[in-house]
């Protein structure tokens, strides 16, 4: 069972060879007081052909997002992703090699990282990306530690009232114990308000995160906070939607010194939270604080272009409890797929993506409105997620969103999760996916569902 | 096959025009009327223009210039780079869970959180502690989130704790994690064999010592004898003891840490459990803990209530959360479908091979390479080229360099730090001995070779000897067209 090649005959002649008796005799090392003297208390092994009809059983549990029309997004959406990425991202070449400390022989997966950065570059504006960190709200905190490594301001962080909340209790979290609050910002209709921003800043202010378009798809004024930002020489944090991009100016453009992303939506299924991609980026001038690893290009002993990772010493192996952080292990295969994704897209493919988001989401806050399902709030611009008010007849979101699933759709997700007094508050999110069939039955349905009570 | 086939970046194969990827039905190609034109680009990303062919030929012949599991044998000491089955991939794909949206309502998804649930459950029993989270992404996150659960455990009982000890041959991110908990890192020695040097912990512990990280069986391979006295003594001061999970291939079903002394530890299930190491990630790192830190653990925690499970945020004393969503769930599942193939024999059995594979290429090799540390071997061994060093001027870099003309990827290199000229090989239970004769028949020639052809190599691979030194001192981290 299992994956050992080993014959009987083989075992034998290795522990003749080595000197000892049993297979038993090779642990002598352990005490016997440490020795585990049992079985482990788990299931029974499984033949592949049992463990699959039990993961199909398992799966008959599951309704997702191909069983479900999704309008759900809160910081993980259904985006189309076309065929070649999985075919060439799952080539066993990639998935089951090692990171690329031995350059001679990574040099695949080296070229494919430093394209990765390239393309991120392009993406965010600006001028240094690493090769991939955990996900988007830990890439959120790793901004902030890099904004504290600066040094000499010791204020609370600020942060905007409506970046994701996984954004804001991971940075919390991760800085629990450095000495550094976090605090959030005022907000008014749904967005960061600026006359909050600009009297709580000062000299003493580490960094400004704000997410843009924001968790309830709001757009913020990200020209005019980088401009108080600069004002007070306070390093601006921005946590942008990747697909956004395709349309709206990029954070290097409206002046972020750190760009950081939920790389998901390029190329990475939903899969029930993960993996997914942090993406991070930032001025040149914070190079030597950036976490994690850097792929660098340079030339071999013959002269011949070729890559290796660079600036290790500012990662753990080296630098240890010096580190920029103590990230080691990233998500090499996802920024590889994120690569294959862009490269697919291209400009025109990003561009058509996004106007696609932007109008079929038009699309259903019209369709909600005129079947009397709800009220899409719209006192923000908005890109392709909006907040629906429901009917204060109506049972709330939250049971809305149990009704919807029994008729076939993943509604939404119910805001009072996040902000309590929102019960009545739905997040609904559209992608290019969405079409106009499935848009009308998801309103016709929704408006069923809120007469309900 | 020409190994030397072009490689263009992708930015250079670039033409303008070129289409691959097609959204069709965009109605209107201009955001303006539903968005004000501040927050409007005014030029398209600068992202490459590829058909098709051209992305598909270029990371297909990206990928002919990587060793990986699947083409070579891996003996990286401290990687656990076993074989990782197809049948994973498969299951994983299932529409059932890949389309799992994280925020779907749990009465839509009570199949992935049953297996969450058993899961933890699961990893509970193997390290013989009572609790776990399987929100870390990797083995780093999950050190840093016990490190923060020991913290908080420590805060709730108004106790003022503000150092780790750490031995000096423990893993780099091991003292990053615990500066970024807020904790000082303490270096505890190690004694020529790799142990913990007694007489230096017993003076550097206190009562200030929150935790005493520990890896075990240690990095150069051996199980710590005096792990439960150790254990004890930190106890004893009030401290907590953190394991490394790192080289639990060594003592899956043989021995498990919270009956050794551990109060917490974290899995690689990308390292342990079969999660395909995808040249840099994704992985996971989840942790187990004993009952009385569970309070303190991330939220949300799978639960079953009236019949159902749920994810509940409900947690006071939790330190909070450290990623969004609930973790690299990809990598559980697979995790999970190994240990649901192997069942308890079968774990057992892998932990049995791996060190039979260990002592059996060891015994290959003494006599002809220096060891570190006693045979006592368990999954891994350490040897030391120093003596090379000094007599040919042959480093243990030169030798991985050449093992890849023959087609090996190379051990693990210069760690330990505690160990010289260090070459770290771990072979893991998935090689047949043949394998093993024969990586060791042709390290045993390398040593004997010319030591100019060494210091040169590789000579067979696409390049060779890239310059480090250049790379870091003229940064060029992106392409830049012109």
């Amino acid at each position: 069972m299992g994956y050992l090649p080993h014959t009987a005959d083989q075992v034998e002649a290795m522990l003749n060879a080595i000197g000892v008796r049993t297979i038993d005799d090779l642990f002598s090392g352990i005490p016997s007081t440490a020795r585990l003297n049992r079985s482990l208390h788990l299931p029974a092994p499984l033949a592949e052909m049992d463990l699959s009809a039990l993961v199909a059983s398992i799966g008959r549990g599951n309704r997702s997002a191909s069983d479900l029309v999704c309008f759900l997004g809160g910081g993980a959406y259904d985006h189309f992703v076309p065929a070649v990425v999985d075919a060439l991202a799952g080539r066993s070449e990639f998935v089951t090699a090692y990171t690329p400390y031995q350059a001679e022989a990574s040099q695949g997966s080296l070229q494919a990282f430093f394209e990765f950065q390239t393309l991120i570059c392009q993406l965010s504006g600006l001028e240094v990306t690493n090769s991939s960190l955990y996900e988007g709200s830990s890439a959120v905190a790793e901004a902030v530690m890099m904004a504290l490594a600066v040094g000499g301001r010791n204020g609370p962080v600020l942060m905007a009232p409506h970046a994701h909340p996984h954004h804001i209790s991971v940075t919390r979290t991760y800085l629990a114990n450095l000495g550094t609050s976090v605090e959030t910002l005022a907000a008014s209709s749904d967005r960061l308000d600026l006359a909050s921003l600009a009297s709580r800043i000062n000299d003493q202010t580490p960094c400004v995160v704000v997410q843009h378009p924001n968790v309830l798809g709001n757009l913020e004024e990200v020209d005019e906070i980088s401009r108080i930002c600069k004002e007070k020489g306070v390093l601006f944090i921005v946590s942008y939607n990747p697909v956004s991009l395709g349309i709206l100016k990029r954070p290097g453009d409206y002046g972020a010194d750190i760009a950081v992303a939920e790389g998901q939506s390029l190329g990475s299924p939903l899969a029930f939270g993960g993996p997914y991609l942090g993406l991070l980026s930032c001025r040149g001038e914070h190079l030597r604080k950036i976490p994690g690893r850097l792929v660098g290009q340079t030339v071999d002993r013959h002269g011949k272009r070729c890559w290796v990772l660079a600036l290790q010493t500012r990662e753990q192996h080296i630098r240890r409890e010096k580190a920029t952080s103590n990230i080691c292990t990233n998500q090499g295969l996802y920024a590889l797929r994120a690569a294959i994704h862009l490269a697919a897209l291209g400009p025109v493919g990003l561009r058509e993506t996004a106007l696609m988001c932007l109008e079929r989401a038009r699309e259903t806050a019209a369709a909600i409105r005129s079947a009397g399902a709800g009220e899409p709030l719209d006192g923000a611009p908005w890109f392709n997620e909006f907040v629906v008010r429901l009917p204060d007849t109506g049972p709330v979101a939250e049971r809305v969103v149990e009704a919807m699933a029994e008729r076939g759709f993943l509604a939404g997700f119910p805001l009072g999760r996040w902000y309590p007094g929102r019960e009545r508050d739905l997040l609904v999110a559209v992608t290019e996916r969405r079409t106009t069939v499935e848009i009308d039955a998801f309103a016709a349905a929704l408006a069923i569902v809120v007469k309900s009570g | 096959m020409n190994k030397n086939q072009s490689t263009g970046l992708l930015f250079e194969l670039s033409r303008a025009g070129r289409r691959c990827h097609q959204i069709d039905g965009v109605v209107r190609n201009d955001a303006s009327h539903a968005i004000p034109s501040r927050f409007l680009a005014d030029a398209p990303v600068p992202l490459p223009e590829l058909g098709e062919l051209d992305i598909v030929r270029h990371y297909t012949n990206l990928s002919s210039r990587n060793m990986a599991i699947d083409t070579h044998f891996y003996p990286l000491g401290s990687c656990t780079m076993k074989y990782n089955p197809k049948r994973h991939e498969r299951m994983v794909s299932n529409h059932r869970f890949a389309d799992l949206h994280p925020l779907q309502p749990a009465s839509t998804c009570q199949g992935i959180l049953s297996v969450l649930h058993e899961m933890e459950m699961m990893l509970a029993e193997i390290a013989g502690l009572h609790a776990c989270s399987l929100q870390p992404s990797a083995g780093a996150q999950g050190e840093l989130t016990a490190l923060l659960v020991a913290a908080a455990y420590f805060r709730h009982r108004g106790e003022h704790r503000t150092k780790v000890l750490i031995p000096d041959s423990a893993h780099g991110t091991n003292p990053a994690s615990a500066v970024l908990a807020g904790f000082e890192a303490v270096t505890v020695k190690s004694t020529p064999d790799g142990m913990v040097d007694i007489e230096d912990f017993t003076g550097k512990l206190d009562d200030s010592i929150a935790v005493f990280m520990i890896t075990n069986p240690n990095t150069l391979g051996l199980f710590e004898g005096q792990i439960t006295r150790i254990a004890d003594m930190v106890h004893a001061r009030g401290g907590l003891v953190y394991l490394d999970g790192a080289n639990m291939n060594a003592i899956l079903g043989i021995a498990r840490p919270g009956d050794f002394g551990a109060d917490m530890m974290h899995y690689n299930v990308h390292k342990t459990f079969t999660g395909p190491h995808g040249a840099g990630g994704p992985g996971s790192g989840p942790i187990a803990v004993r009952s009385m830190l569970e309070p303190f653990l991330p939220v949300p925690r799978v639960v079953k209530r009236d019949g159902h499970y749920i994810l509940d945020e409900e947690r006071p004393l939790s330190i909070g959360r450290v990623r969004s969503f609930h973790g690299n769930i990809g990598v559980l599942l697979r995790g999970y479908f190994y240990i649901r193939t192997l069942g308890p024999e079968g774990l057992a059995n892998v932990s049995r091979h791996a060190v039979l594979n260990a002592r059996y290429l060891r015994s290959l090799l003494l006599g002809k390479l220096d060891m570190a540390g006693s045979d006592n071997c368990l999954h891994e061994f350490v040897a030391s080229l120093k003596s090379l060093r000094r007599e040919r001027r042959v480093s243990a870099m030169d030798v991985a360099k050449r093992l890849l003309d023959y087609g090996y990827h190379a051990p693990t290199v210069y760690f330990p730090l505690v160990v010289p000229e260090a070459l770290m090989m771990e072979p893991t239970e998935t090689e047949g001995p043949e394998t093993l004769e024969a990586f060791a028949e042709t390290l045993i020639k390398i040593l004997g070779e010319d030591p100019e052809m060494l210091r040169t190599a590789p000579h067979t691979l696409s390049i060779s000897r890239p310059d480090e030194v250049k790379a870091t001192k003229e940064p060029v981290l992106r392409w830049i067209a012109g």
